[in-house]
């Protein structure tokens, strides 16, 4: 299967991204801080106008794997009906880039999750708060050097007998 | 947890300065409350009975179902996927397998393909039943409340018949199903496939002129289509905003592309546009389960034993090579599948919307990232924006009208 169309006109806008296929998925892959103008080209210019999924996966103990964290974003089209998944690699310490909250209000939520989950920063996101876990939470769980089992939050707890309750 | 009121400064600046102001009171609602159904809370600005502001807490039932995907097998972690969304489990079932085979570039019989189809829009039906059936209680119609949940429990019977299991059926696998439909449970989904209508116009009657629900729910709650598309709303809520995307239709998977449906459609989006969008939802699953079963085509439910996914039946692994070899492959500690180092993000239309899974494989059979992408989340986070004017009493309908279900809020 080749590419669709707009991914040379993409390529051709912004040199630097790579456009990659699998299962009949467009991928591209840019870099962290020239993500914001790519997304924003692909909505305002392309036709992407809803964002379907903000994610992320760490790569700490993926084999042959260069980069620590990839941040992906999935666009739609809903008048195009093409999907789009844009990637890009963030490493540490420099884990912020710029939010695309401007650009679709639906990513609120969704970066909150990550800054939650990953402890990925968005730069100019209205209210980076923690979503899922409680505020004082200190890890960012689903990183990978974050145990599935442990001493977890539970064990701080005091504990009350019935006698000095 | 700090509840800055400057939660929504950037994007709503007029709205902060109005909750700045000290006369609003501040009512919390929730975590256990019986009309948000589920565990989740809301802390209100209320300026006398309106709603000045909502700002959403969120988090109670999380239970690291992603992390959990991290460390179950394909197969396994169909058992987590039940508990997501638990008023609809195999609708969730279909979407986790339907990801696993588009990463592993599986094409399932065609037998599988129907039965799949079939058991999906039953999850549909009884997914709408509830989350109407919720909006009816929660304004005051109990009556129709109780004709869904009747029907439901039909459904139920008809799943028990099918896997063994009422409510959480886990009856995907990979490459198949864990059990072929059985005649028993054909004539149990036509039993019902004539049945049903009549409820169906029954709950109807009860519901579409009532004057107590339309005037409860019309005009309340209002999504535009602008909105719905900016904050990522699919599935009914964003039908009945005028957003005329149904993955079913636009990127055809399992048998959709075969049979004959229509995708209802409402350009008002407010909180009546989703109750009708939902109940025209299930006439249009009815006409789709009715051309499904009876196109079932024969055959095998499982892919065969050369790809090496699903378990071949006792007879093969007693009295053939291959099928000894299959299951000996598949059952072993350190063989199982093989996986491509890739990615993929693959997605159904689920009853609440549109419900993907982002997978990473690592050539193990055990995914290196589970990512679900939960309607329910994105749904709950325009509440605020539904909300903010209306008063307190309208709340519960628009939560119902959301159907805001909190395991897969939390997951």
């Amino acid at each position: 299967m080749t590419l669709p169309a707009y991914v040379t006109q993409v390529q051709s806008a912004h040199p630097g991204v790579e456009a990659s296929e699998f299962r009949g998925q467009t991928r591209l892959k840019v870099a962290p801080d020239r993500l914001f103008e790519l997304l924003s080209a692909l909505r305002n210019d392309h036709g992407f106008d809803m964002l379907a999924d903000v994610t992320c996966v760490d790569y700490l103990t993926y084999r042959g794997a260069t980069d620590r964290f990839g941040l992906v974003y999935v666009l739609v089209g809903t008048q195009t009906n093409e999907r789009c998944i844009v990637r890009t690699y963030l490493n540490e310490p420099d884990l912020t880039v710029q939010s695309a909250v401007p650009l679709w209000k639906g990513a609120d939520w969704l970066e909150r999750e990550v800054w939650d989950m990953f402890g990925i920063r968005f730069r100019g996101h209205p209210d980076l708060r923690r979503i899922l876990l409680p505020e004082e939470f200190t890890a960012h769980p689903l990183r990978k050097d974050y145990p599935l089992q442990g001493r977890g939050e539970r064990h701080n707890f005091p504990v009350l007998t019935r006698s000095n309750s | 947890m700090p509840l800055s009121p400057a939660s929504s400064s950037a994007l709503d600046a007029h709205q902060a300065e109005l909750a700045e102001r000290d006369y609003l009171w501040t009512l919390n609602f929730g975590p256990q409350h019986p009309a948000t159904h589920t565990t989740l809370r809301i802390v209100l600005k209320l300026d006398g009975e309106r709603v000045v502001d909502a700002i959403p807490d969120i988090g109670y039932l999380h239970s690291g179902f992603e992390k959990i995907g991290e460390h179950l097998n394909y197969n396994q972690y169909v058992t987590v996927t039940d508990r997501m969304n638990y008023i609809s489990p195999l609708a969730n079932n279909v979407a986790w397998h339907h990801a696993v085979e588009t990463l592993m570039g599986i094409e399932l019989t065609p037998r599988c393909k129907y039965i799949r189809t079939i058991i999906a829009e039953l999850a549909r039906i009884s997914d709408h039943l509830l989350s109407n059936g919720a909006v009816g209680l929660d304004v005051g119609a109990f009556t129709f409340f109780l004709y869904g949940f009747y029907q439901r429990e039909v459904l139920y019977d008809i799943f028990e018949a099918l896997c063994g299991a009422r409510f959480t059926n886990s009856y995907t696998r990979t490459g198949g199903l864990m059990y072929d439909m059985t005649p028993l449970v054909i004539e149990k989904i036509r039993k019902f496939l004539r049945e049903f209508p009549r409820t169906l116009d029954d709950m109807e009657r009860l519901l579409n002129r009532n004057r107590i629900f339309v005037d409860r729910t019309k005009g309340v709650g209002v999504l535009t289509r602008e909105e719905a598309i900016s904050r990522s709303c699919t599935g009914p809520v964003a039908r009945a905003s005028g957003v005329t995307r149904d993955l079913r239709k636009d990127a055809p998977y399992l048998a959709y592309g075969d049979l004959d449906f229509e995708v209802p459609c409402s350009n008002v989006g407010d909180c009546y546009a989703r109750y009708l969008v939902r109940m025209a939802e299930i006439r249009e699953s009815l006409k789709i389960v009715a051309q499904a079963l009876e196109n079932l085509p024969s055959g095998p439910v499982n892919v065969g034993g050369d790809e090496r996914i699903a378990l071949p039946d006792k007879k093969q692994v007693y009295q053939t090579i291959e099928g000894t070899i299959t299951h000996f492959e598949l059952v072993m500690l350190n063989r199982g599948f093989t996986v491509p180092n890739e990615e993929v993000y693959a997605a159904i239309e689920a009853p609440n919307g549109e419900l993907g899974f982002y997978l990473s494989g690592d050539g193990s059979d055990v995914a290196y990232r589970a990512r679900c992408r939960p309607p329910s989340f994105i749904h709950f986070a325009i509440f605020p924006h539904l909300i903010r004017g209306h008063t307190l009493s309208d709340i519960v309908a628009v939560l119902g009208s959301l159907n805001i279900i909190a395991a897969e809020l939390d997951r």
